[in-house]
């Protein structure tokens, strides 16, 4: 229904519908609120190497960026390297009293063996899709997703509210697995979010250009499928953000990314990616910037979430919530590591 | 409230004083701003590499000199094609680049019966990026074979099938009856990662195989997994999978990051 009602509705429907639908989620922090924008740090290293991991955390946090989430990619799917890379956001995040959650996007099964083996993890990630089939060949079924979320649930590790699960979705991924029983991908793609709806998530986002132009062809449908997306998750009452992508192999280029990140702004989107530069340098696609998250705050006036506000306006790194303030080499965050070196 | 215009640059705008940053990364950090915008500097330098991500992406395969490559080192190989055609239709059909066109099942099952069933096929792909086949296939294969063939391995000629998807595998290690196959693909390229190699390897592949069977090592290239650390790698799983009788999410991968950098 809601996918059918999605594919009636024009590109101006489905912001003004989805700016009416506001879902607030919390952890560390509260996200989703109205006048708010929340950005995922997303310091990906293509050898998980943890030098090369903090310095873009650590870029990412200078521009005012990683409320929604701090949380990696992990180039390998291995449970002492997820170990690692959860212990080093965790310190960080102790460290500097950020509030802020983490996660290490490996497979489920991966993040709870980490778990398991004592290693701090605020939230569970997984990749969903809308068929029984689908998600088998991402190794998951629903019982194992109630299963990581009573895990991670029993750790207690958030400070202002219990929604422990991240998960992310793309139209095409249950065609893409051979999956979809010759059902339409958007009908598909809100299946996912029904999936997802049922854990009661912090964070859900489509990545919406990721899989590439056997799904999405060019700028103009990545744009449709991102608003289309946004606007179907917002409806079934989902904390939606939106990864803002496109791949190499795709007719699409950063123009088309800047007029989604700005239609996505109007529409009230709960939180977008902020990649050094735009540039993924893991997983070889292009997303959006720690400076394009500050256009989008300035252009519409959205600041992050308030506690990541205080903490920002506490560390002398953004005053009034959007406006940044020059940094020198003594600033905290910086001056620590020096003395460190990494 | 004197909150000032934000759109007034920053005092102190400019360059980023954390600069000394970047040798640990190379990600686009410490790219400074004007205002909160990216500078102009930046913004060339990312649609440059856009523009040659794109021509990487459209390179034509040097088939030829990849299996002569191959066989001076001793490795025979076997020429298929998928069912795509041309890389248009390869980019817009995964379903085509997932299987044998006709002519080339023909000369695979004409060859099978001589060949008899082996433990694993190894196929190379141009996918996304013809450049990482040509830099990196046969740094990894020539050493992989070398070991398992010496731990008593039966191995059948590396296939080199342009324009193929990762599911190919499954089709190919079927018809011949493999225990394992093991498929080397371009990646898609990122902006700075031109040539990034991908291995997917399979126990018992077959037309019912989903990629959560499959285990993947990725970003095979020397600034990220080189050659021969990915052969080493890559014989560690398949005898691990071997001996366990799985492949796939049920196969963890037990090494850390560290190991596998060195």
């Amino acid at each position: 229904m809601v996918a059918a009602v999605s594919k009636l509705m024009s590109n101006q429907d489905l912001i003004l519908v989805a700016k009416k639908c506001r879902v607030v989620t919390a952890f560390r922090n509260t996200l989703g609120l109205p006048g708010r924008l929340a950005v995922r740090l997303q310091p990906n290293h293509p050898t998980d190497d943890p030098q090369g991991v903090a310095a873009s955390i650590i870029d990412g946090l200078l521009y005012g960026c990683g409320d929604a989430v701090i949380g990696i990619n992990p180039a390998t799917d291995s449970v002492p390297a997820v170990e690692t890379l959860l212990r080093l956001l965790d310190t960080v995040i102790r460290r500097y009293d950020i509030p802020t959650q983490s996660c290490v996007l490996a497979h489920v099964t991966t993040q709870l063996a980490a778990l398991e083996r004592g290693a701090p993890v605020d939230l569970v990630f997984q990749s969903v899709a809308g068929t029984e089939a689908a998600n088998r060949s991402f190794g998951i079924t629903l019982s194992l997703l109630g299963q990581a979320r009573e895990a991670a649930l029993a750790l207690k590790r958030g400070t202002v509210g219990d929604n422990v699960m991240y998960f992310e979705t793309g139209q095409g991924s249950a065609l893409s697995a051979n999956a979809h029983h010759g059902i339409d991908q958007q009908t598909l793609e809100v299946r996912a979010y029904a999936v997802a709806r049922a854990f009661k998530p912090l964070l859900v986002n489509t990545v919406v250009g990721f899989i590439g132009p056997e799904y999405l062809y060019d700028g103009k449908q990545i744009i449709r499928a991102g608003l289309e997306d946004h606007c179907c998750g917002k409806l079934l009452g989902l904390p939606m953000g939106v990864d803002v992508c496109y791949t190499n192999h795709a007719e699409a280029d950063q123009d088309d990314m800047d007029t989604l990140l700005t239609l996505l702004g109007v529409a009230g989107c709960n939180y977008i990616m902020g990649v050094p530069g735009a540039d993924d340098i893991m997983l070889g696609y292009q997303s959006t910037s720690f400076h394009d998250s500050h256009y989008l705050r300035q252009v519409l006036g959205l600041k992050p979430a308030p506690e990541f506000e205080a903490w920002l306006e506490k560390m002398r790194i953004a005053a009034g919530g959007r406006h940044l303030l020059p940094v020198d080499s003594r600033h905290a965050l910086l001056a620590d590591i020096k003395q460190r070196s990494l | 409230m004197t909150e000032k215009n934000p759109e007034t640059p920053a005092a102190g705008a400019g360059r980023d004083p954390w600069s000394a940053l970047s040798r640990y990364t190379s990600a686009r950090i410490a790219l400074g701003r004007t205002g909160g915008s990216v500078r102009t500097g930046s913004l060339l330098d990312f649609r440059l590499a856009h523009a040659r991500a794109r021509d990487a992406v459209m390179a034509a395969f040097d088939v030829a000199g990849l299996e002569r490559e191959l066989i001076q080192k001793g490795v025979a190989t076997h020429p298929l094609a998928t069912a795509a055609g041309d890389r248009r239709v390869y980019l817009v059909r995964p379903d085509l680049g997932r299987q044998l066109d006709g002519e080339s099942r023909d000369r695979l099952l004409a060859a099978a019966g001589a060949w008899g069933r082996r433990d694993l096929a190894i196929i190379v792909s141009d996918g996304l990026a013809a450049q990482a086949a040509e830099r990196h296939a046969a740094a990894v294969i020539v050493p992989l074979v070398e070991q398992l063939q010496s731990l008593g391995w039966t191995i059948f000629p590396v296939f080199i099938a342009p324009l193929a998807r990762v599911k190919l595998q499954d089709e190919i290690g079927e018809r011949l009856g493999a225990r394992h196959t093991l498929m080397l693909l371009g990646e898609r390229p990122g902006l700075g990662s031109p040539d990034s190699l991908g291995a997917y390897l399979t126990y018992r592949p077959g037309a019912a195989r989903t990629d959560a069977e499959r285990n993947c090592v990725s970003n095979i290239r020397p600034e990220g997994l080189p050659s021969a650390a990915a052969a080493r790698k890559l014989a560690h799983l398949l005898l691990e999978s071997a001996r366990l009788g799985v492949s796939g999410i049920a196969l963890k991968d037990t090494e850390t990051a560290g190991e596998i950098g060195n």
